[in-house]
């Protein structure tokens, strides 16, 4: 494994922490015209150096890595933890998408900004973002990697807040943080077992590279709990089960965040991560098998209850849950090219479908709910035709970016041997097509349901945000000609790039490969033949089957009841102990106790010893004859004896 | 007869002077605690004296030239400082005179 | 000395010193305290500290003392009443002064030998020697006792001088101003 010191890569870093230090405490005085300029421009430069180091890496020998070293950061006796940027061909695929996509975004949202005076702050949270994101992806140590987690979970709690004086925001914010809090409480004990069972024996590290090289210390039991505890990290962060429950509550925020964070790049974390330490998980067939299990089910589930949403953004939310199931069935199953593959192209389309929403919802001034939409495609074409592609990327289609990497996953896992959960995945794939579609045709066709003071202003966005719209449209065409089949053409050169990185997939059975093709895509075309019908053919449907089943339609459109029984177990029971116990007894009396007792204690002294002080002159005379009673008797002492 | 052994003169010295300390615990009247100052002040200049007249050198006659000089001076400004509370509070016993206290 | 003369001196001493202490009315005191230091004067004559003592006479006697006596008369003092408070710190301080007593003389007692009488330069204790040593080795203490002086003289009259009565201000005067 080739090494080679590139110090731009500390460029990557450098561009967006200059944008964010500049909106925050030059944007709002220097004005929009400027920051529209550097909130951007700092992610294309970054992208630009991205660009650079890719086509460097694809010059070396295959796995090399590209490396620098910005500073010393930890030095704690025989642990080292230093501030040290690797570009492998993982990091240099998530970095490419990061600033690809994130700069795609960034001018979408110069647009989407463009009446809100707190423009400034915005991009300042966008770069900072930006910049957590790049160290979290081009880390080469668990701890550093950590920094980045952390401040992207930071950036996600700021954004989605953004519009912070609605307190209904607020909350949506701060439960984006707890949960991801409590996913990052499994990260560090994950991290502490990895770095206490390799320091047992000697060798204090969490370098990947040196992981990697030592995994012979970890005996299966101790691998599976440390992979264990940062599966909860990574479920948290990637929103699956059992802490998946804030991104749906994360639409909150304006639309850009939810295209840049909660689709493209802050949710895939968790699976880069499993990626990144596939060498850990490889030792661990129990996690491997419970990542791919979590995938699975969450995939379905959230699906279901996307079946139902009436909000444009909820659907995509829960799209997005189910899409990053995918990934984690792909990397559970050990086909860990396949699901950085879907993670690509997932960035495309997803944020693609995003932005579109937005587009649509300020065409309509601020409008989410579909069922208040329709007849809008003549209306804003681009947006459109943008959102369908998208729609046919995500229902997997072929030529269309998704299908080749679904199909990749859903082959990866029929060839593990894991057919039960290969089954849920292409019940998945029907369902995801159905409810695409459904978005569309309710969104776009049949009669306009929009409300009168709306259906007045309807146009289409600027251009500043169909720009981005129609090349993230291309890149979803195209995005998944990287990973073709093999023997189809140039064949799978994404796997092949990646291949040194993350390691290769191996399969215990072939099945037929076109059998298994044709089965998704017949489902996939299943699900739009249904969308089709319910919502254009016969548009009562849906409303009779919701009345007949009514109790599993309330069942998915209130999502399972999961955020009450949450609220019933875990908060409300929290709440009480931190008001009761917490509050009153220990702080309130213990803490406050303590305090006010160490002053009391002073203040009694105080008054004790005030005493002394009778303003008597003779008094203070008798002490000093006193003390020299003592002095002349001690010499005395010192005489006799 | 014996000559005057030194340690006498030393023993009256102490003696004067804690004769001084009595009085300035025991008395109220502020003139005559000062008074008492003065006379531990002379009990000391004895104890100099006899002490230079032992070593036979002059140093301790200058210390008493300087005691002197400055106990002259303590007495003006002390005389003076009482003159100005008798003024004040139109007594000079010290039991009354207890302002800085708690 | 001659044993006599330091008897007879030091038995004056001590008597007048305890009429210091003892005496009701500040005047008598005041006579005590003069006897005192005229009997400790002559000590110093005794022993061979001639300039020494007869400033002793002129300076303490002559100046400070009047100085006391002065005082006394312009602040018309009576003779003490009975005891007012603080009778027990007075007991304390009887005892503390019994036991400070007690432990010099024994510490002066222990210290027996050398303590005989030596035989000193011709010369000694003259005004020659003092002034010798004042203007030489002690010139910067001298010159600061001097000033240490002046500051007493001014601080004295600063201190004992009547203020003047405040001039009658105006209403707006030393009032906030918003």
């Amino acid at each position: 494994m080739t090494t080679v010191h590139f110090p731009a890569l500390g460029l990557i870093l450098l561009f967006p922490a200059l944008g964010f230090l500049f909106n925050l405490f030059y944007g709002a005085r220097w004005g929009r015209r400027w920051v529209n300029v550097v909130g951007p421009g700092v992610i294309f430069a970054a992208f630009a150096v991205v660009f650079v180091s890719f086509i460097r890496l694809l010059t070396l020998p295959a796995g090399s890595v590209l490396t620098v070293t910005l500073w010393r950061w930890i030095q704690a006796g025989p642990f080292h933890a230093n501030f040290t940027l690797q570009m492998d061909a993982l990091s240099a695929l998530m970095t490419l998408i990061v600033t690809g996509v994130g700069a795609l975004i960034h001018v979408y949202s110069v647009g989407y900004m463009a009446h809100d005076d707190d423009f400034a702050r915005f991009f300042a949270y966008l770069n900072l973002f930006e910049l957590s994101m790049l160290i979290l992806v081009l880390a080469d140590n668990l701890v550093l990697m950590f920094m980045g987690w952390e401040g992207v979970g930071l950036c996600s709690y700021l954004l989605i807040s953004f519009w912070y004086t609605n307190p209904a925001f607020a909350y949506a914010g701060r439960k984006a943080f707890v949960a991801n809090r409590v996913g990052d409480a499994g990260f560090l004990l994950g991290m502490f077992t990895i770095v206490a069972t390799l320091g047992s024996h000697g060798s204090w590290t969490l370098n990947f590279g040196g992981i990697q090289s030592h995994l012979a210390l970890f005996t299966t039991q101790t691998a599976t709990i440390a992979t264990l505890l940062l599966l909860v990290g990574a479920t948290g962060k990637s929103a699956q089960i059992p802490l998946y429950v804030w991104l749906p509550d994360a639409m909150a925020g304006p639309t850009p965040v939810s295209a840049l964070i909660h689709a493209a790049t802050m949710v895939t974390a968790g699976v880069y991560m499993i990626a990144r330490l596939h060498f850990l998980f490889a030792l661990a067939p129990t996690t491997m098998e419970l990542v791919a299990t979590i995938g699975a089910v969450t995939a379905i589930y959230a699906g279901s209850i996307a079946l139902v949403q009436p909000d444009i953004k909820k659907v995509l939310a829960y799209s997005t849950i189910s899409q990053l199931g995918y990934m984690f069935l792909g990397v559970g199953v050990g086909a860990f090219t396949a699901g950085v593959f879907h993670l690509m192209t997932h960035a495309f389309f997803k944020a693609l479908l995003f932005l579109c929403a937005g587009s649509v919802m300020h065409s309509l001034d601020g409008e989410q709910d579909m069922f208040k939409m329709g007849g809008l495609r003549s209306k804003i074409p681009i947006t459109y035709a943008t959102m369908l592609i998208a729609t046919l990327a995500i229902s997997a289609l072929p030529p269309f970016a998704g299908f080749f990497s679904k199909d990749q996953i859903l082959e990866s896992v029929y060839n593990s041997g894991h057919h039960g959960l290969w089954i849920l995945g292409i019940i998945t794939a029907a369902m995801t097509s159905f409810y695409m579609f459904r978005l569309i045709f309710l969104t776009f066709y049949g009669e306009s349901r929009v409300e009168e003071a709306k259906a007045h202003h309807i146009h289409e966005s600027p251009s500043v945000m169909t720009t981005p719209l129609i090349i993230l449209a291309v890149l979803s065409i195209i995005g998944g000609w990287i990973g073709l089949p093999e023997h189809v053409l140039w064949g799978n050169k994404l796997s092949a790039f990646l291949a040194p990185s993350v390691g290769e997939f191996t399969p215990i059975m072939h099945g037929s490969a076109l059998m298994l093709t044709a089965v998704s895509l017949s489902l996939a075309l299943l699900g739009i033949i249904a969308a089709w019908y319910f919502y254009l053919v016969a548009p009562g449907m849906p409303y009779l089957i919701a009345y007949q089943l009514k109790a599993g339609y309330n069942l998915l459109l209130n999502k399972y009841y999961v955020d009450e029984l949450y609220n019933l177990i875990i908060t409300r029971p929290l709440f009480w102990l931190s008001t009761l116990v917490l509050g009153r007894v220990i702080d309130a009396f213990i803490i406050d106790g303590i305090v006010d007792g160490a002053g009391l204690m002073v203040e009694t002294g105080g008054q004790l010893s005030r005493r002394i002080e009778t303003g008597n002159v003779q008094q203070y005379a008798f002490v000093y004859v006193l003390g020299v009673l003592a002095i002349v008797a001690y010499y005395l002492y010192l005489v006799t004896h | 007869m014996m000559t005057v052994s030194y340690s006498w003169l030393m023993a009256l010295s102490a003696a004067i002077f804690t004769i001084g300390v009595a009085g300035v615990l025991i008395r109220r009247n502020i003139f005559v605690m000062f008074m008492s100052i003065e006379l531990m002040l002379n009990a000391v200049n004895l104890a100099f004296v006899t002490m230079a007249r032992r070593m036979g050198s002059m140093d301790g006659q200058v210390i008493v030239f300087f005691v002197m000089t400055v106990a002259a001076a303590e007495a003006a400004v002390g005389l003076a400082i009482i003159i100005s509370i008798f003024r004040n509070r139109e007594t000079v016993n010290a039991d009354e005179l207890k302002l800085m206290r708690w | 000395m001659p044993v006599g003369v330091f008897i007879f001196l030091g038995v004056v001493a001590i008597i007048s010193s305890l009429g210091v202490v003892l005496q009701r009315s500040p005047i008598h005191c005041l006579l005590a305290l003069i006897m005192t230091l005229v009997s400790i004067g002559a000590l110093f004559l005794a022993l061979d500290a001639v300039t020494v003592g007869f400033l002793q006479i002129i300076v303490y006697v002559g100046a400070i003392m009047v100085l006391f006596l002065f005082v006394i008369w312009l602040l018309n003092l009576q003779a003490d009443e009975a005891p007012t408070g603080g009778l027990g710190l007075k007991f304390f301080a009887t005892i503390a002064v019994a036991a400070m007593a007690a432990e010099l003389f024994i510490f002066f007692s222990k210290t027996r030998g050398a303590m005989e009488a030596a035989n000193v330069a011709p010369g000694y204790g003259s005004i020659d020697s003092l002034a010798q040593s004042l203007f030489g080795q002690y010139l910067m203490a001298f010159e600061s006792t001097s000033i240490l002086l002046l500051v007493a003289v001014i601080g004295a009259v600063a201190i004992a001088r009547r203020t003047i009565p405040q001039r009658e201000r105006g209403p707006t005067k030393g009032t906030p101003t918003r």
